[in-house]
């Protein structure tokens, strides 16, 4: 297991208080919990994954996600079994989208 | 949550939570936020789930409180852990305390969680004893078996302890996997890659024939609702020395019966059912039809 963690100053978009989990730990898949927190202004992200030694690429899809969403004062937590970028990227997109009432 | 998803074996532990019970009404213990998660899978430097696979809370069933846990059969196939364990252990506790009416155990999973080894066993061993401790209590235990992964190992166990199980035909429910028996027994005794032996021997039909489930619906989220509802109702919920005779009575009736046949088919036939083969292509409704008279009578 590898622990990554990113943190995005300045966002701009506020997140209702209900935490939301989407996604599921199996293979190929994750689990994306996505709360509101004060951080001030910033989006933080914690990603446990068993497949070590891809940071440059979860960055890449986290900056790419920051810049879709611009979430301020939000903490984003996954556990992850080997799920490939598009994947952690429509998972994110899930969560986001869940938590704004967009899918309810 | 998509509407024209219906499909119970498909949707995930919390997608049948949500379509399952009165809407908006559910009420979760132990939320994922709340990160309690497993103490050993960190160790062993494997993947944790922050509900550690089973989702457990309050929710209405047709206007009653009732409680409900449901297990992720995606996360280690639905294995029960030391924290995955006392949640299902909570909740039963919990619904005895607070005079729920019944608790509904969504059950997908392939029995204990060996990563956590004696732990993982005395959880299971304690889900059995809140089980019946519940149903001695008044609570009516009800469980629903439709996930691909079964309900196997100490969760088949825990299953039987309960007052009724409602199956789909895609639903499975035994003591040893088929992969345990051919690991076991060798390919000969039982072939884990046949799918329809698989079904044949664990599926729900199967289970409905020998009086091991007490319904059989399609594989919709609805269908498990209604009869869920029916399910909750049964009267009384203790286990007494009765039902047990009778229980006992009837395993020795079965193994007398069709202890020396080696296939299902076989044993389809002997109570009865005219065309045993067509028995896997029936729907729901006209399986029920066809067995309904000649299945064994269960508890």
């Amino acid at each position: 297991m590898e622990t990554l963690t990113y943190r995005f100053e300045n966002g701009t978009r506020a997140l209702p208080p209900q935490p939301r989990v989407v996604g599921v730990v199996g293979s190929g898949n994750l689990e994306v919990l996505i709360e509101s927190m004060p951080q001030g202004g910033a989006c933080t992200v914690e990603i446990k994954t068993a497949a070590a030694g891809f940071g440059a690429t979860w960055q890449a899809v986290m900056l790419d996600f920051h810049e879709r969403w611009q979430l301020m004062d939000a903490s984003i937590a996954i556990n992850d079994m080997g799920a490939t970028p598009a994947v952690v990227s429509l998972r994110l997109d899930q969560a986001v989208e869940t938590m704004l009432g967009a899918l309810s | 949550m998509n509407n024209y998803v219906n499909s119970y074996l498909e949707s995930t532990a919390r997608e049948r939570i949500e379509r399952l019970f009165d809407p908006g009404s559910f009420v979760e213990f132990l939320p994922p936020a709340s990160r309690v998660i497993s103490p050993h899978l960190g160790q062993l430097d494997a993947a944790v789930a922050f509900d550690d696979g089973v989702v457990v809370g309050r929710a209405f069933l047709d206007g009653e409180t009732v409680f409900a846990a449901a297990q992720e059969g995606g996360f280690m196939g639905g294995a029960v852990g030391e924290v995955h364990g006392a949640k299902l252990v909570g909740l039963l506790r919990r619904a005895v305390t607070e005079k729920i009416g019944a608790v509904l155990l969504l059950l997908e999973s392939g029995g204990v969680r060996l990563h956590e080894a004696n732990a993982g066993l005395i959880a299971v061993s304690e889900v059995m004893r809140a089980v019946l401790d519940a149903r001695a209590a008044g609570v009516a235990v009800v469980t629903l078996a439709g996930g691909s992964n079964g309900v196997f190992g100490g969760m088949g166990i825990v299953a039987r302890c309960t007052n009724a199980i409602v199956m789909s035909e895609e639903g499975r429910l035994a003591m040893s996997g088929p992969e345990v028996i051919e690991t076991a027994s060798g390919v000969e005794e039982f072939d884990s890659r046949d799918r329809a032996l698989v079904w044949r021997t664990t599926g729900g039909k199967h289970r409905y024939l020998l009086g091991d489930c007490q319904a059989i619906v399609s594989d919709s989220v609805a269908e498990f609702r209604q009869a869920a509802i029916a399910a909750c109702r049964a009267q009384p919920t203790f286990l007494c020395l009765a039902e047990l005779d009778q229980e006992q009575a009837m395993l020795g009736e079965r193994i007398e019966r069709f202890g020396a046949m080696s296939d299902p088919l076989e044993i389809w036939a002997a109570l009865g059912v005219e065309q045993p083969a067509a028995i896997p292509m029936l729907d729901a409704a006209q399986f029920v039809a066809v067995a309904r008279p000649r299945r064994l009578g269960g508890r």
